[in-house]
């Protein structure tokens, strides 16, 4: 799974578990042999909500102890009770995942109070039908050129394959011209995306659009159900 | 008249007070809205951050709230994460099949160029001995421009 934004709740959660940091020190402390300071062990989690970390800490996995600023944001779009609660439901496995999409939508929602995410995906669905329709017309250009290309070739076979050097001046003096284009709705007009949707023939997916609020938007979004 | 309880209220059980934060947002009529964002969020959470919004953006702000929350109780592991993701992935395709039409169509416009001027050569070389032989035919004019 690939997250996209460039965000410090995306740097992937190496967390020594407790048992093992334990372990490591038994085995090899030096220094700090005979001194466990109990801050140490704590994980961001239980430090921001100033509680001792027990070893089967469901948070200590995912929140290293210097990544307060990231269970600070959790904790405040979520809460660190509702955030548990999904953790268990999902496997242990895939829960590295959860927490990292989980602190890609705190980090979104805090950026933009009112729409959060909901903002991010109308961006990247108006791009997504803006590259829509560019790939329609270059498609058609692309169509035209090589039916031109393709019409070139075979008059240059028929003329050279001809003794007449008149044949040659003909083809010269023949002027090549592209049909005109088919005028497609102006790419800076958003409001009318009805009109891309239909006008693009490359994408199976159909966005139905009201000309109302981005929220409003994705409400139709059907794909995910 | 009593005045109904909003959804909020109705799952939290109390009272709906006159100037309840999610009743314009919330309304009675649509309790899984309600459910659905205070399952994920919290109904604290969700009061605490319709306050940090001015209140002809709230409407839209629970909307948006309440998606993002379905869609985290269809998927709970990316949520609506999933899909940023899966457009980004179709944009880079998209991008990329648009790059590489645009090579083909400027190979082409190259090979359109080429063969409209291989011809202008040949025509300048025929030209050149219609030249010759009319210098053959008028040598006192042609010897004006040596």
């Amino acid at each position: 799974m690939w997250f996209p934004l460039n965000s410090d709740a995306y740097t992937h959660t190496h967390m020594t578990h407790p048992h093992t940091f334990l372990v490591m020190k038994k085995s090899g402390g030096g220094i700090m042999k005979g001194y466990e300071p109990r801050s140490s062990s704590s994980c961001a989690a239980c430090k921001f909500l100033k509680r001792r970390c027990i070893p089967n800490c469901i948070f200590a996995p995912y929140f290293r102890s210097d990544e307060c600023k990231k269970f600070a944001k959790v904790h405040k779009v979520f809460g660190a009770s509702n955030v548990s609660k999904i953790l268990v439901e999902v496997p242990e496995d895939q829960r590295e995942d959860t927490v990292n999409s989980l602190a890609y939508e705190a980090e979104a929602r805090l950026r933009d109070p009112v729409y959060g995410c909901i903002g991010a995906i109308a961006l990247l669905q108006r791009k997504m039908l803006e590259l829509q329709h560019d790939l329609a017309i270059a498609k058609d250009r692309l169509a035209r050129y090589s039916a031109v290309a393709a019409t070139a070739d075979a008059t240059s076979l028929i003329t050279s394959s001809s003794s007449s050097s008149d044949n040659i001046f003909h083809f010269n003096n023949s002027q090549v011209s592209l049909p005109p284009f088919p005028e497609f709705p102006s790419s800076s007009d958003f409001n009318d995306t009805a009109a891309f949707c239909h006008a693009s023939s490359s994408s199976s997916q159909s966005f139905p659009r009201h000309d109302t609020t981005v929220v409003d938007d994705f409400i139709q979004i059907p794909y995910i159900f | 008249m009593i005045s109904e309880r909003c959804a909020a209220c109705k799952n939290q059980r109390r009272k709906c007070p006159s100037d309840c934060i999610f009743s314009p947002c919330f309304p009675a009529n649509d309790p899984q809205k309600f459910a659905c964002v205070h399952k994920i969020y919290g109904g604290s959470n969700v009061g605490k951050m319709l306050q940090g919004i001015p209140t002809y953006l709230r409407e839209q702000a629970a909307n948006a709230l309440y998606l993002e929350a379905k869609w985290r109780i269809h998927d709970p592991v990316y949520g609506c994460v999933g899909i940023i993701s899966s457009l980004y992935e179709q944009i880079q395709n998209a991008e990329i099949e648009l790059a590489k039409i645009q090579t083909q169509i400027t190979f082409y416009k190259l090979q359109t160029q080429r063969v409209e001027a291989e011809p202008n050569s040949e025509v300048l070389q025929a030209q050149s001995s219609n030249m010759e032989q009319f210098e053959w035919d008028n040598p006192t004019i042609a010897s004006w421009f040596n």
